[in-house]
Formats: C-alpha cells, sequence, structure tokens
C-alpha cells in the first residue's frame, strides 16, 4: 500500500520532469530556425491574429484600467491634500506592474487558448503528422512563427497598454476630477525613469510573453489527440499561463524594485 | 493577394504603433528632454542639505526646467553635499557670478528641486564654475523642532 503510493509520487515526479524537459527541448528547436521569406509570411500572418486582433481588448481593458486608477486614486490622495501626485501613482502602477501583467492574461486568455486549441486540432486530425511524412518540419512550419509573434506582440501590446492607460488616468484624473494638469504630467515626468520603470516593465512583458506563448504553443503540441483532451489543454493553458505570469511576476518584481 | 497586403498594412501599423507609444512614454511620461538642448555645460553647488534632492532631479530657473542633477556626492573634507548639475548649453556664459541655488519643493509633498536665481554682477558663471551662495532643503523636522521651541520660550 505505502509502497504503491511512493512508486506514484515517483510516477508522477518523473513524469513532471520529463514533461519540462520535453518543452525546453521543443522551445530550443522551434525558436533556433532562422526563418526565410516562407516564414517571414507566416510569421506575418500569427503576428495579424495574434497582436493586430488582441489591440482591441487589450487598449479598451487599458483605458478603464487608467480609468479606475485615476478614480480611485484621486480619492485616496485627495484625502492627504496630495492629489498633485495622480500622475505618478497613475503612470507607476501602470509601468511596474498593471501594464505587463493583465496584459498578459489577456494575451493568454485571447491568443495563447486559441493557439492550443489550433495546434491540438491539427494534431488531433493528423495535419502535423502528415507534414512530417512529406518532409515539412512542424515545428518550423507551424510552432517556429506563433511563438515568434507571440515574442514580439506582447511586448508591443503592453506599450500600448501604459499608453492608454495613463491617457485614461489623465482623462479622469485632469478633465473631469479638475487635477492640475501641469502638475499630473511633472510629477509623472518627476517620477518615472526610462530605464528603470518603462524599461524593467518591458523586461517583465517579454519574460511574459515567452513564458505565455510557450505554454500555449507546448500544451497544443503535447496533448492527448481526442476532443477531451483538446479541451483540457486549452483550460490548462489557461490555467497554468495566469499562474506562471503572476508568480513570475512577484519574482521580477523582487529582484527589479525590491532593491535586494 | 490583397487580403496579404492588408495583413501586412496591419502589422506594420501595429509594430509603427508599439514603437511610437515607446517613444511617448519615454518623452512625455518620464521626461527624458529635461528642458536640455544637445549641448550642456556643468556647474557644481555645495549645499549644507539636500533634503530629497537625486540624481536626475530637475534644475529650473524661473519655474522653467534648464537641466538637471548629474550627481550628488558628500564632500569628504567640508562634509557638505556637493550636487552637479547639467545645464542647457545656451546659457552658458550668460549666468552672472553671484547667481545663488535654492533647493525648493514643488507642492507641500512634492519632488525637490533646484531654482536658480541670477544676480547682477558682471563676471559670468563657465563650465564647471562653482556656486556659492546656496539655500539648503527645508526639513520639514527642522521647522517643526523651531516651532516647538518657539513655542517652549513663549
Amino acid at each position: 500500500m505505502i509502497k504503491q503510493r511512493i512508486a506514484s509520487l515517483g510516477k508522477s515526479t518523473l513524469d513532471t520532469f520529463e514533461s519540462l524537459g520535453r518543452a525546453t527541448i521543443f522551445l530550443c528547436q522551434a525558436s533556433i530556425g532562422i526563418p526565410g521569406k516562407e516564414g517571414f509570411h507566416l510569421w506575418l500572418r500569427q503576428m495579424h491574429f495574434i497582436g493586430v486582433m488582441s489591440l482591441a481588448i487589450v487598449l479598451v481593458s487599458g483605458l478603464f484600467i487608467g480609468m479606475v486608477l485615476g478614480l480611485q486614486g484621486y480619492t485616496i490622495l485627495v484625502d492627504f491634500g496630495a492629489e498633485d501626485a495622480l500622475g505618478q501613482m497613475v503612470s507607476l502602477s501602470l509601468l511596474r506592474e498593471l501594464a505587463p501583467v493583465v496584459a498578459a492574461l489577456l494575451f493568454a486568455g485571447r491568443a495563447g487558448s486559441a493557439l492550443t486549441a489550433e495546434i491540438g486540432l491539427m494534431k488531433a486530425t493528423e495535419q502535423l503528422s502528415s507534414m512530417e511524412m512529406i518532409g515539412v518540419d512542424p515545428l518550423r512550419r507551424v510552432v517556429a512563427p506563433r511563438l515568434w509573434a507571440g515574442f514580439v506582440s506582447l511586448p508591443l501590446l503592453t506599450i500600448g497598454f501604459s499608453v492608454v492607460g495613463i491617457w485614461g488616468g489623465y482623462l479622469v484624473g485632469v478633465d473631469w476630477l479638475g487635477v492640475n494638469e501641469g502638475s499630473y504630467w511633472s510629477n509623472m515626468q518627476a517620477s518615472v525613469s526610462f530605464i528603470d520603470d518603462v524599461g524593467n516593465g518591458l523586461l517583465k512583458a517579454l519574460v511574459f510573453a515567452l513564458v505565455v506563448t510557450w505554454i500555449a504553443v507546448f500544451q497544443g503540441y503535447d496533448l492527448v489527440p481526442t476532443s477531451e483532451g483538446i479541451s483540457r489543454a486549452t483550460t490548462r493553458t489557461v490555467v497554468y499561463s495566469s499562474l506562471a505570469v503572476l508568480g513570475l511576476d512577484f519574482v521580477l518584481t523582487t529582484l527589479m524594485f525590491g532593491e535586494l | 493577394m490583397k487580403r496579404s497586403k492588408t495583413m501586412e498594412l496591419g502589422v506594420g501599423l501595429f509594430v509603427l504603433a508599439g514603437i511610437l507609444g515607446l517613444v511617448f512614454l519615454g518623452l512625455s511620461v518620464s521626461g527624458l528632454n529635461n528642458g536640455l538642448s544637445s549641448t550642456s555645460f556643468t556647474l557644481k553647488a555645495d549645499f549644507a542639505d539636500i533634503g530629497g534632492l537625486k540624481k536626475g532631479s530637475r534644475v529650473t530657473m524661473a519655474g522653467v526646467p534648464i537641466g538637471k542633477v548629474k550627481s550628488v556626492e558628500l564632500d569628504q573634507e567640508w562634509f557638505d553635499a556637493r550636487v552637479t548639475m547639467e545645464l542647457n548649453g545656451e546659457l552658458e556664459g550668460r549666468l552672472s557670478e553671484d547667481t545663488t541655488a535654492a533647493i525648493l519643493t514643488s507642492g507641500l509633498l512634492g519632488e525637490q528641486y533646484i531654482g536658480l536665481t541670477v544676480g547682477g554682477a558682471p563676471d559670468t558663471l563657465e563650465d564647471g564654475d562653482v556656486i556659492h551662495d546656496t539655500q539648503q532643503a527645508l526639513v520639514l523636522e527642522e521647522l517643526i523642532q523651531q516651532f516647538v521651541s518657539n513655542m517652549a520660550s513663549k
């Protein structure tokens, strides 16, 4: 009885490490191929689907989050007579935390799940093995353009999120609640550092892009090729990438801003 | 083929928008162009107390940003703070020698910055000169202490 329990513990540990190893080899193989002209077109197509089509949801969320930050920040800061620091509060919380994290979560839901389902269905209908049969490497043809499109899109989406969010905070804080326009921008400019805040936020976005796209594509490539398997894998993509983003965010924040 | 062209255009606009956004974050949000033109010159000033002044803080004249703080270090001989400022190159040779520097605060709780005020002396400050007439930062604790001791002595 106990022996069985220990054996199953060992089995699940080995399985976990095996799948981690598979995922790493998969990432290296898929991202290493230098795309030619054909690869560029495949990448462009994926950029359109993953990046451009995600723009709407990311920008609208960014606008509303910026507006909420402006409103909440104002009601808190006005108690201390410090509503002039609104720009600083809105921009720092967006650049450092909210933009990379929320954009990555939206990206996982909007693009990541679609990637998993698409690749998974290709696997279930044996398109991937047919490709291998006629001598086309599915890693280079199917996976690599999607990976690279994800790496490039999410940082760009994060920038868009920050810009729109700061504008949303301006809309509510300055236009609506009457914070002084000059102090909104000057406090922001005095406290935001390009390298430490904008740069570190972008670095976060890059890490999240890598993790989310990797999880999405690997889950699709590695799933059990049945309809149930596809639905499980899609769920796993969203759950794993959300957890990975939030967990990694804490680690990255301690390294970047925790003064360790 | 037509479809692929619109797609290319969409992706191109997306990337362009991202780059423009980054430029906006650089210039407008983090204020990289802190009133500095391409040429600049440095001035130094010694303060007894700089309060919360940091590298990158604004240097203004009549409220207009004309430069930023390049470095802050402790003078090992006199134990006061030596602040090096990087100023707009157009002003080189035009600030009088008796220019004063004061550490000011924007608003009650805002960040601290340096305000320069020109004097009337005929000689001017050149690159690397030191401003001697300075006014240290207001430290809230000291003000309160003064106030309390004044109240007590009455």
